[in-house]
């Protein structure tokens, strides 16, 4: 008996940095029935799989201690179940670390750690990216590789009655999807309603995204509040429609204008939305606002789900060297202009594609556009690529060099280097792809 | 009168790989289709000359009163390996509202 029941799913992060008070707030006041944390973006997870080659017990998102630690008593106390992939490349240590805090912290829970993601022992190197459209093998050395998994795979997780349910890549509508099937028992080849679910994780994954936050224009689209932004949730009704709403009193708004900002955002064919779960059609959506910070969300649908999974595999990209110098006052870009050239030519032969960027006029944006501004500060940038550290680290050396022997009045400079891991991607045949549920718990009462 | 779509349209940037996605969305709904006369693609293409290498498509999606243009080969190769500055393109979003149009 589903009629008239709904479904409340807040969402308390949108990437691994994210701010962890919104969570808070939902968790305390938000009544939720579900709480998603998605924390897991392309190279996050290649960088996590870095941590985790070193330290077995690592790989797991920087930030899971200082996020359970606010949230799991909060979570117990108010029934509310977590499903998050802040497991990254090490769902199960995550677990441990989420049981080991439960422990220190007097509480009793139950995590499934669902794993499968993790496709590196398939990869031959021969497979054929999608961006280069040549073998893998040919961008660099690969150092991970994880499929998207879909809600399919946390279907059993949450069979459990588990309190957290901890993953690493999968899709992020379906971290959605996933408690909708749950609770509402749809069908997985309903199409149509799996496709308005991932309209809903769509517009629900960004979380701060959708009430004021990458949107704030204090002309043009002013946000009150924002320094205490707050996230979304939803409440869904059986037949895939959804209410977005966010706790009163927090900061920030939910506007048709936020609503159809997210939705859209970085979606490459409104038609055809892929997904593990689902092709799903965006272009039947409609919005409604029926009061302050509230939108109805109807429509939507879709088509029968690719065959393939997406694969996301990182790669060493060598090393990038940067360096960084302001200059201000009379002439200033004339003088970071001849300070880029300078640079320019000291690098010439070890620095054949090097990147000078004029912060404050040209760095963003298409020249063209910058033609009739005349800055008042400059900051130069200079970046190029290298295949080892020390390489890379000359470019900065050269930018605070410009100091003693380039133009007059060049101040702040910085250097930096970092290691770079690319992205690429390409497809996996789904039947290849097991995922499987590890249970973890702790019983407070029990000791 | 030129108008800079700024002041009736607002955009936010996305990214996939070395694909731009920008959306295009009229504070007042009657504008649509003014939008959808006049913004083109090959007029994006001319806009961000020297930015966007590949194929604009336009979506017009009239259920919401927006369009989105997805603008292949615009992001210098991609966001995990490029050395410009904003490597997801974030900030274009401005930059297609610098955009001037007659109306």
């Amino acid at each position: 008996m589903t009629q008239g029941k709904k479904v409340r799913i807040g969402c308390g992060a949108g990437f691994s940095g994210d701010r962890l008070e919104p969570a808070v707030i939902l968790v305390e006041k938000g009544e939720l029935d579900y709480l998603v944390l998605e924390c897991l973006a392309e190279r996050t997870i290649a960088l996590a799989q870095k941590r985790k080659a070193v330290d077995p017990n690592q790989g797991y998102d920087p930030l899971l201690e200082r996020r359970i630690e606010l949230l799991l008593p909060l979570l117990i106390k108010n029934k509310v179940r977590l499903i998050t992939n802040m497991g990254a490349a090490n769902p199960i240590a995550g677990a441990d670390k989420i049981i080991e805090m439960a422990k220190r912290l007097g509480v009793s829970v139950k995590v499934a750690a669902v794993t499968g993601d993790d496709v590196f022992e398939y990869i031959t190197g021969n497979e054929i990216a999608m961006e280069t459209k040549k073998a893998v093998s040919h961008s660099g050395e690969i150092i991970s590789a994880n499929a998207y998994l879909g809600a399919d795979a946390l279907l059993p997780a949450l069979d459990t009655g588990a309190d957290i349910i901890i993953t690493g890549r999968v899709a992020d509508p379906s971290l959605f999807v996933a408690p909708l099937v749950h609770e509402f028992g749809w069908s997985l080849d309903d199409v149509d309603t799996i496709g308005k679910g991932t309209v809903i994780g769509h517009l629900m994954e960004c979380a701060g995204q959708i009430t004021g936050g990458y949107f704030a224009d204090p002309v043009k689209k002013p946000i009150e509040n924002m320094s205490t932004l707050g996230h979304p949730f939803a409440d869904v009704s059986a037949d895939g429609s959804a209410t977005i709403s966010k706790v009163e009193g927090t900061g920030g708004s939910i506007t048709l204008a936020t609503a159809k900002e997210q939705l859209l955002y970085e979606v490459t064919n409104p038609h055809q939305y892929f997904t593990p779960d689902v092709i799903a059609d965006f272009t039947t959506v409609s919005l409604q606002q029926p009061a302050v910070d509230r939108i109805d969300v109807k429509g939507g649908g879709g088509n029968k789900k690719p065959q393939t999974l997406k694969v996301s595999l990182g790669y060493k990209a060598g090393f990038i060297g940067s360096g960084e110098i302001t200059y201000a006052g009379a002439h200033a870009l004339e003088r970071a202009q001849l300070a880029g050239e300078t640079i320019k030519q000291r690098l010439n032969n070890k620095f054949p594609e090097l990147e000078l960027d004029y912060i404050g006029h040209t760095s963003v944006h298409p020249a063209s556009l910058a033609e009739n501004y005349k800055p008042y500060e400059i900051r130069l940038r200079v970046a190029g690529k290298a295949s080892t550290e020390n390489e890379a680290a000359i470019i900065g050396e050269e930018v605070e060099a410009l100091y003693t022997n380039g133009p007059a009045g060049g101040g702040g400079a910085r250097k930096y280097t970092n290691e770079v891991i690319g992205i690429i991607s390409t497809l996996i045949d789904r039947d290849k792809i097991m995922s499987s549920v590890t249970i973890k718990s702790y019983d407070h009462k029990a000791l | 009168m030129t108008t800079k779509l700024y002041d009736i349209a607002h955009s936010r940037a996305g990214d996939k790989g070395n694909t731009l996605i920008l959306s295009l969305i009229p504070y007042q709904e009657k504008d649509y289709k003014m939008l959808c006369h006049v913004v083109t693609v090959e007029k994006v293409r001319q806009h961000f000359k020297g930015v966007i290498n590949g194929e604009v498509i336009r979506y017009e999606l009239p259920n919401i009163s927006a369009l989105q243009f997805v603008c292949d080969q615009a992001l210098s190769g991609g966001v995990t390996t490029s050395l410009v500055l904003d490597t997801h393109g974030k900030t274009l979003s401005y930059a297609l509202l610098e955009m001037e149009i007659e109306i």
